[in-house]
Order: C-alpha cells, then structure tokens, then sequence
C-alpha cells in the first residue's frame, strides 16, 4: 500500500550545540501506513532522529514534514500539540506515569487531546480505553497502579497508550529491548493488530535485526545519516 | 485541568512528604492565625464586657489596674475609696447612673463582689445587653448572693445553698465561717466576667467584716442573727462605675474627679486604657507574629525540599509527559501548580487548625485566667497571611518548576 508520505525529512543539519552538528540527514522518506524498521547501533543518532520527527527537537537547516505539517516553521507549542495529537511514543522501558493506574495512563492522550479523544473508536474514553485494555489482555489490572505490572505488562499498556484515539504514527524507541524472547514476538504481534487497526504509520527503532523480516521497509540510519564529527564524538551524544 | 489532576495525584503518591509538608505549613498557618485570632477574640471578649459606661472610678492609682479589676476582676484594688465621695458623685447632677463595686473576697476561686440594685438595672456588655436574672431573684438581705452562670455551673450549686465566703482571694486561710451565705439567685449566661463572679449587697459586705479592724477579723465574729441593716453603715467601696447624661461632659466630670479635694481619685474612660492594654500586648503580639513567620518559612523551604529532590527521579515522567504533548511550559505550570496545592492545602488545614483551637481553649481560657475570648470571624489580616502563604508556596514552586523546565528543554525523550 503506498500512499501520502507520512514523515519527509531534507537536508537536516542539527547539533545539540548550533556550531557542532552531531546528525545530518540528506533524505529520509516514510510513507503512510507503513511499518518501517529503523536500525543501527547505539550512538548512531537513533534518539536524536526520533527527537527531530517529533518535534522535540528542532534541526538548525532543513525541511521536517510529518503527517503533513513541516516542523520547522512551527513555534514549539504547536509542534507539541502535534506530536501529542497524532503521534504515539513507546519507550524502551518505564513507559508509564509511576502514580497513575494502568486506566489513568491509557487514557491521558484522550484527557490531553481533543482530537485524541474525537477518535477513539467506543463511545467514551472510558470504554475505549477497557476495549484497548482488554485486547492487550491486561484487563484484570485496568485499576490497578502501574508499578505493580510486570516489564512486558508495561510495555502492553504503552502500546494501548501509543494507539488511543488513533494517531497517524506510532514511533517505537527499541521497545522490546527489556523483554525476553517469548515476549518479544508476543509484543510486536500485538503491536502490529492495533496499528493495523488505527491505520498508523509505524516507526520501529531497534538493533536487533531478528525483527526485521516483519516489517514493510528497512532502513539503516548509518545510511541515511551522515554525521560531520568522527564517530567517537559521536557516541558521545547522549542516547 | 488535565494538568491539575495531574498535580493531585503526583502529590498524592508521594503521600507521606506531601502529607509533612502540608502539616508543616498548616502548623505555621496555625500559628499566625491563632495569635492573630486570639489576640482579636481578646480584644472583642474585653470590649464586649463592659457598654454604656462613661467612666470607672477607684482610689488613686494606675488607670490599667484600675479597669481590670473593676471590670475584669483581674488584680486587686490597693485602696479602697470612701462611701461619701462615692455618695457625692452618684448625686452629681451630670451623672445618670452610678453602680458601686465593693471586692475583696472570694469563694473557692470565685470573686465576691458587693454591689447595689444599680448593677442590675444600669450594667450593660455587648451593646445592650443587661444581667437577667435566670433563677431565684436578686440579693436583697444581707446574707444572700446571686450566682454568675459559671460558678453555679462548676460548683453545682443550686438555690438555697449556703455557702462560706474567705477572705481574700484563693487560698485564705481567713473564712467567715460564722456568716454563711444562702444562694438567691442565679445570673443568666453573659459570656463576661459577670459569669465567674458572686454577688452579694454592699450590706452583706459590711457585714461580714463587722469588727474587723486593719484587715484582721475579730476574735469572735459576729453571728449572723445578730446582725440588723439597721447596725451597718457602708463605710467604703472599691470602685465604680459611671455614666454621664451627656456624653459631652465624661471628659469634664472626668477631670473633676481626678482632681476631687476631699479623696484622691482616679476616672478612666475604659475604652481609652483598653487601648493602652492593646499597645502593652502589640509588643507580644509583634514578637509571636515574627516567631510563627519564621516557622512559616520553614514551612517553605521544607515543601521546597521536598519537591526539589524529587526532580531527579521525575525527569523521566517529564519526558513520558513531553511525548504526550504536554509543552515544557505546562511542565513548568504542573510544578507550579504542585506547590501551590501544597501551600493552599496548608493554608486551609492551618486555618480550619486555628479556628479549631480557638474553640476548644476558649472556655478554658475564659475560666482558668478570667480573659473573655470571642469567637471571632475572618479579617483582613487573616485573609493577607493566606494570600501570603500561598503566594510565597507558588513563588518557591518557581524554583523546581524553572529546574525541571530546564530538564524537559535539554532532556527531550532521553530522560531515564
């Protein structure tokens, strides 16, 4: 399926600091509804990419349009408002807010957005986020807190968190990494049901290519980043 | 209001330093209130006791001991002053009405005062109020009393109980045990300290002091059926007190007596020497306000603290926060708005705390040490310290607020 270009990133230069640049990207092209792989090792620049996507992060030349709104000429408030309305974050691991039940986490996207919450799929926030709840099979802990969870249990209520109210993107930072095996394939099967049923685009970040083969699109960061400084400075930009 | 829930419930899973730090602030909330509200309740209860009296007369002396015990029963009277001068002033033709004040003895704890029909008709607290009557009737004869609504309360006492009055206060070994008084009449409740005293006639004082001489009783005292209206002559009083046809004239009249021939005297305006007694206590009123303010600032930099040192562990709530959309600035309200709960909950806590307090130790207050305390409402200072409190809780939010804004701009999504 190809359609309209979800995320196109040209020509970005950005540096933590403005004279330093740590990340260049020359083309960088998603399309809508696709599920992309994005590898390469630590310190290649992965989180610093997913910044600039997001809009956390706002590159010092060049053009970042995603889902149809080009990031650098937005002021950082409506860059917020973006990536909080039509963009879903997974971690790596300690996806959820420590003194929110597993109900409060799911539901915040919907509190805080209201275009989240004109697209939830049941008729309240309430009952969409049980339905979400219950098809990732956590609804026996829906009230209870988040740190009684396990890591994979965790992780599942990120992922109903990443897709209420049907973002157009879901971006997922190596969110398998603190699982094992078993869980692993268990997560990017349940992944994969709900981002298919949100019609999101999915970015998935790792360095474990044994996932690899289930996605749409492959791409190597090495590839499409150059940086300008050695590699060794490179690693040292927080990851 | 997304962000406010938010606050609430950070604060919440963080009960036990929040739960502290709110305490610490109610506490010193407390405080300032409470000595704001007390020494208010004072002032009222004092102002409340005594209405529609010009002027109070006693022997020369100091004007502050003068109006406390005359009117508080706080203090004795060093002198007494001559029943003429008293005579001579009550027919005076500026004054209206005169209520003649005789102390000096006791009943387990509780002031004997000898006074004359005036004091029913003529005295007046809070306004208008009079004493009524609410038991029995006034004394008339020479061995009866009238109960103040405390002592017969705390003494179970009832009419027709005799009782032994001592002379002097508390702890006199001296009782007039041969002229045993009987209870005649109990007062209605006045919230003064007309409640906390007994009272008898101007001839029932003389009486019980018939061939006393200098202070020392006679070898034998008189029996009580021995003694006729008819043998007494009220020879002295200690005090009274005065109203003035027109008030125009207090000032006059005042000078007048101060300057009598025939006695030295004293005539104070009490609501002037009530001033003087608030300006001697602003002093300690000055220094406890400083105390509790200080306390108020510890009260802060506790709750600073606390917030402050659980920036670190918040960092990635602040990153999960940002990838929900939430601008760094809403970040920065969410801690503002933390403080400000805590200090707004503090304030609250400290003010219902004071009212609390003021409640329970007023009738303790009132009947151990005899100061009227009113219950009194919310006033502009009170209303100055809450905003206060909660203005100096939000400003010292700034602090981990401006941190963790700080935190969200340089952390992104990398916080962990």
């Amino acid at each position: 399926m190809s359609g309209p270009t979800a995320i196109l990133l040209e020509n970005i230069v950005f540096g933590y600091n403005p004279r330093k640049p740590v990340l260049r990207v020359s083309k960088l092209a998603v399309q809508a509804g696709k599920r992309v792989f994005l590898y390469g090792p630590s310190g290649s620049g992965k989180t610093t990419l997913l910044g600039i996507i997001t809009g956390v992060l706002k590159p010092q030349s060049g053009a970042c349009t995603v889902l149809g709104k080009e990031m650098t000429k937005m002021s950082a408030p409506a860059r917020d408002r973006h990536r909080g309305e039509e963009m879903g974050y997974i971690f790596q691991s300690f996806n959820l807010i420590p003194y929110l039940t597993v109900r409060q986490n799911v539901a915040l996207p919907c509190q805080i957005h209201k275009r989240r919450r004109q697209h939830i799929v049941a008729r309240s926030v309430n009952k969409e986020v049980e339905r979400l709840v219950t098809r990732l099979g956590l609804e026996s802990h829906i009230d209870h807190n988040v740190k009684k969870l396990s890591t994979g249990q965790q992780q599942r209520v990120a992922i109903a968190r990443a897709v209420i109210g049907r973002p157009s993107l879901v971006i997922a930072d190596e969110p398998t990494s603190a699982l094992d095996t078993d869980r692993r394939s268990e997560f990017m099967d349940l992944l994969f049901e709900v981002c298919d049923e949100a019609q999101a685009t999915l970015v998935f970040v790792s360095h474990d290519r044994s996932l690899m083969e289930r996605f749409d699109e492959h791409l190597a960061l090495t590839d499409i980043t150059q940086a300008s400084a050695p590699i060794t400075e490179l690693n040292q930009v927080p990851a | 209001m997304t962000i406010l829930r938010l606050a609430f419930q950070s604060l919440r899973s963080r009960m036990f330093t929040t739960g502290l730090t709110i305490f610490s602030i109610a506490l010193s909330v407390l405080l300032l209130v409470g000595v704001d509200r007390i020494r208010r309740g004072t002032q009222v209860g004092f102002e409340g006791t005594l209405s529609q009296t010009d002027l109070v007369v006693g022997a020369r002396g100091g004007s502050l001991p003068l109006l406390l015990y005359a009117v508080f029963h706080i203090g004795t009277a060093n002198n007494d002053i001559s029943y003429a001068s008293y005579e001579h002033f009550a027919n005076h033709p500026a004054v209206l009405w005169t209520i003649p004040l005789s102390m000096g003895d006791s009943h387990r704890g509780f002031r004997v005062v000898a006074t004359d029909d005036n004091f029913y008709e003529h005295y007046r607290y809070r306004g208008d109020h009079s004493v009524q009557v609410a038991e029995g009737r006034r004394p008339e004869g020479i061995f009866e009393a009238a109960l103040g609504s405390t002592v017969a309360e705390q003494l179970h006492y009832h009419l027709g109980q005799q009782i032994i009055l001592s002379h002097g206060l508390e702890g006199s070994f001296l009782k007039h045990t041969a002229d045993p008084y009987t209870v005649v009449g109990i007062l209605a409740h006045t919230a003064t300290p007309v409640d906390r005293a007994i009272y008898i006639t101007l001839w029932g004082d003389e009486a019980m002091h018939l061939g006393w001489q200098n202070g020392a009783p006679p070898l034998v005292e008189t029996p009580e059926s021995q003694i006729h209206k008819s043998d007494l002559h009220i020879k002295t009083i200690s005090a009274f007190l005065l109203r003035t046809k027109s008030r125009m004239s207090t000032l006059f009249l005042q000078r007048e007596i101060n300057t009598y021939k025939a006695e030295p005297l004293t005539a104070i305006i009490p609501a002037f020497t009530l001033e003087d007694l608030w300006t001697v206590l602003s002093a300690a009123d000055v220094a406890l306000s400083l105390v509790s303010g200080a306390v108020l600032v510890v009260g802060l930099l506790v709750m600073l603290t606390a917030l402050y040192t659980a920036l670190n562990e918040r960092r990635r709530e602040i990153a999960i926060l940002r990838t929900l959309g939430l601008h760094v600035r809403q970040i920065f309200g969410l801690f503002i708005l933390e403080s400000t709960l805590i200090s707004a909950l503090g304030a609250a806590l400290g003010l219902a705390g004071a009212y609390a307090l003021l409640f329970a130790v007023r009738n303790p207050v009132e009947n151990q040490y005899g100061i009227p305390l009113a219950m009194v409402g919310l006033s502009a200072r009170v209303g100055y310290y809450m905003i206060a409190v909660v203005g100096a809780g939000a400003l010292l939010g700034f602090i981990p607020a401006i941190r963790a804004y700080r935190n969200a701009l340089v952390d992104g999504l990398n916080a962990g």
